[in-house]
């Protein structure tokens, strides 16, 4: 066995390393290039990979809010843990792994499910309204983040629930849209994006074409990648490419993905959701950039159902998530980083889910630790 | 008694009832005398030469029978392995039951059915053994502990002290194959029945090794919990050595690699019950690699990556993976159970 040097994809590189220098040329700016993904699985991928140090010196990939537990406001974490802690009689609360170790004001669910709280770690959404059915005399509370990717399942569960008649199911919704934070993060004065890397998951729900807005609004390439290196890599190559030739468009080297998008799933999410103003941690509230239940699903937000009361939404002292998610900050340049937050004992939820970009850090560190000096 | 079909209290109270136990369904899988007036407080045997290998490990599974595995298999493998991995061929084991009150004894009767067939196929006979039962409640179903003696073959030199840089690491097949399995029967999912834990006994290709490598076998280690992720962590800690792998040279599993993409793991952090890591002299490494493949179940061994010298004083000995596209990324100690991600 011999070190495998994968000459093509050295080739590549030094090709994206050649489009940089075009590129700033083009530009008469001094690098280096940020390009942003805006996806947890992109992130890990980048990570796992090693791939940053093939990269160019003249470019920067930068983590953004790709990863949905990330994103997800302090104040939905709190009003997570009073329903689960202060309603009587106690509802499950039903919500995807990553969510159940992300700290709150008064710790997480986690903590609460050790002092009492009913917490169950579900797959999917229906599977929460499997066990609102199997427990009919308590009320479920599924708790539905995510992008566009997982608002579908959250959209069929309420129909499920709605046609089922189901009276014992709701959902939290902190349902987020990838389009309005991207351009939020655009209006940063402070870093630098030259292009986005953008989702695979949920441009198959969107499509390719969503992006182009973006793309020609603020004059920034958008191109669509599956999960592996060698897409992220052809992504980046594309984007490159673009910017060398002065062409800012939206476009796809992920074959799985078409240009409009899964139609049904769209309109699925546009019967039972309506967009609305969203808070996201790091980027504030954002207009329309998030997903409220239509007035004819009402019943089922569990907001309504419980009565629950807004909470501020604070941040956790010394953690800098919100910068990290912004692109704002590499999470090693964090003070917790690696010393009081890691992911056994982590502050924020960058560190505690999987697909955070400062997990992603902490695992496969230090040659991912930002751009080569 | 009232009820055959379930194990009660009275089971373990020491009575008729667990003289029955004993005699119907213990003894006749596992080996040994017919009659329990025929067991003796203590076993009593002969020792076998001057260096003894002794290990002992307490198993819990959920669920009790897996694709490709059990309790009871899982329980002899477990413990065969590590005397296998300390250069020892198993002399004798122990088994303690604990078992929950309500337990089908069917159910029973077959995990140590296949514990008896997984001994004899390690050559390690069971010599003494308890039985306890307790109240419904206090515990899932059943809880084994083994513990095994082991004859430290001639010539077997292993420990951290003995890694030296330029040593070759040998993998002697497909990752996560164990925690796979039983985590996809666990949760449910489709693919479980295609996926099988690799839970075998190593014995034989240890000592293999053994006799063929002498003093160019270093160490070796089966990447259990934490995989082998755990295993180079605690190798680059003990020998205070960094590692070099290659991620392209490790052997794959493709439905290992599909499932633990949809749980959102990461192969090298997952079980294996089958599996062993040798740190050999790159000169034996060929040799290693022989040997090990004439064995079924090693028959995929390949060299995966190498230790690259002394770490400087005060720095921690790291583990590093040269990925498929030659980029390179550390591989840490999994710090506990990862969770489902969400999409």
């Amino acid at each position: 066995m011999t070190r495998q040097t994968n000459t093509a994809i050295r080739q590549q590189c030094d090709r994206i390393d050649q489009l940089c220098r075009q590129a700033l040329e083009l530009s008469g700016s001094a690098g280096p290039l940020g390009i942003m993904e805006v996806c947890g699985t992109h992130t890990m991928c980048i990570a796992r990979s090693g791939l940053s140090g093939l990269l160019s010196d003249n470019l920067k990939l930068i983590s953004g809010p790709g990863c949905p537990v990330c994103v997800t406001d302090q104040s939905y974490i709190d009003r997570a843990l009073h329903l689960a802690m202060e309603c009587e009689p106690r509802p499950i609360i039903a919500t995807y792994g990553d969510m159940v170790r992300v700290p709150g004001s008064g710790g997480s669910l986690a903590e609460a499910r050790a002092s009492g709280a009913r917490v169950e770690v579900v797959y999917s959404a229906d599977q929460a309204v499997e066990i609102a059915l199997a427990n009919g005399d308590t009320e479920v509370v599924f708790l539905a983040v995510g992008f566009e990717t997982t608002a579908p399942g959250a959209a069929l569960a309420v129909l499920r629930a709605h046609n089922e008649n189901v009276p014992n199911f709701s959902i939290m919704t902190a349902q987020k849209l990838i389009l309005p934070a991207m351009e939020a993060l655009l209006s940063q004065e402070d870093v630098r994006i030259d292009g986005f890397l953008c989702p695979g998951h949920v441009s198959v729900i969107i499509g390719w074409k969503a992006y182009a807005s973006v793309a020609a609004k603020y004059a920034r390439p958008c191109v669509v990648a599956g999960f592996d290196a060698p897409q992220v890599l052809a992504s980046v190559e594309a984007i490159l490419a673009q910017l060398a030739s002065g062409r800012t468009e939206s476009a796809s080297v992920y074959p799985s993905v078409s240009a409009e998008g899964n139609a049904r799933a769209l309109e699925l999410l546009d019967e039972v959701f309506v967009a609305s103003e969203a808070s996201w941690r790091g980027l504030g509230a954002i207009p329309e950039s998030g997903m409220e239940l239509r007035e004819a699903f009402g019943r089922f937000d569990a907001a309504v159902r419980f009565g629950l009361p807004d909470f501020p939404s604070r941040e956790i002292p010394g953690c800098r998530c919100g910068d990290v998610i912004c692109g704002r900050l590499h999470p090693t340049g964090c003070g917790l980083f690696g010393s009081r937050c890691t992911p056994r004992r982590a502050v924020g939820p960058c560190m505690v889910s999987s697909e955070g970009a400062c997990a992603a850090a902490y695992k496969y560190g230090p040659h991912d630790r930002g751009p080569r000096q | 008694m009232s009820d055959t079909t379930h194990i009660q209290l009275a089971h373990g109270g020491g009575g008729q009832l667990t003289a029955e136990l004993i005699e119907q369904v213990i003894l006749p899988a596992l080996g040994g005398p017919q009659k329990t007036g025929e067991l003796t407080d203590s076993a009593v045997l002969d020792a076998p030469s001057k260096r003894l290998a002794l290990t002992t490990d307490s198993y819990v599974v959920h669920p009790l029978e897996f694709p490709g595995g059990d309790i009871g298999k899982l329980a002899i493998c477990g413990t065969v392995n590590d005397l296998a991995m300390a250069g020892a061929l198993p002399t004798a084991l122990t088994m303690a039951l604990i078992i929950e009150e309500g337990l089908e004894i069917a159910l029973l009767k077959r995990i140590l059915e296949s514990a008896g067939r997984t001994a004899a196929q390690a050559g390690a006979p069971i010599v003494t053994g308890d039985t306890k039962v307790v109240p419904r409640g206090m515990l899932d179903a059943l809880m084994i502990n083994t513990a095994g003696l082991g004859d430290v073959l001639a010539g077997a030199d292993l420990g951290f002290q003995r890694v030296l840089p330029g040593d070759s690491i040998v993998l002697s097949g497909p990752l996560g194959e164990h925690g796979l399995a039983v985590m996809a029967r666990r949760k449910g999912l489709s693919f479980s029945s295609d996926l099988l834990s690799d839970c075998t006994p190593l014995s034989q290709p240890a000592a293999a090794l053994v006799e063929a490598l002498g003093g160019e076998l270093h160490f070796m280690r089966d990447p259990t919990r934490g995989g082998l992720a755990a295993t180079l962590a605690d190798l680059a800690g003990g020998s205070s050595h960094n590692v070099e792998i290659d991620e392209a040279s490790i052997p794959i599993n493709p439905t290992a690699i599909a499932a633990a993409e949809i749980l959102g793991l990461d192969l090298l952090t997952v079980a294996n019950e089958g599996k062993l890591v040798a740190v050999v002299s790159a000169k034996a490494c060929d040799t290693a690699l022989r040997v090990l493949r004439e064995y079924q179940v090693a028959r995929e061994a390949a060299e995966i990556g190498r230790i690259v010298g002394q770490t400087d004083t005060g720095q921690l000995p790291l583990v590093e993976m040269i990925t498929k596209i030659g980029g390179r990324r550390i591989v840490q100690m999994p710090y506990g159970e990862e969770l489902p991600r969400i999409c």
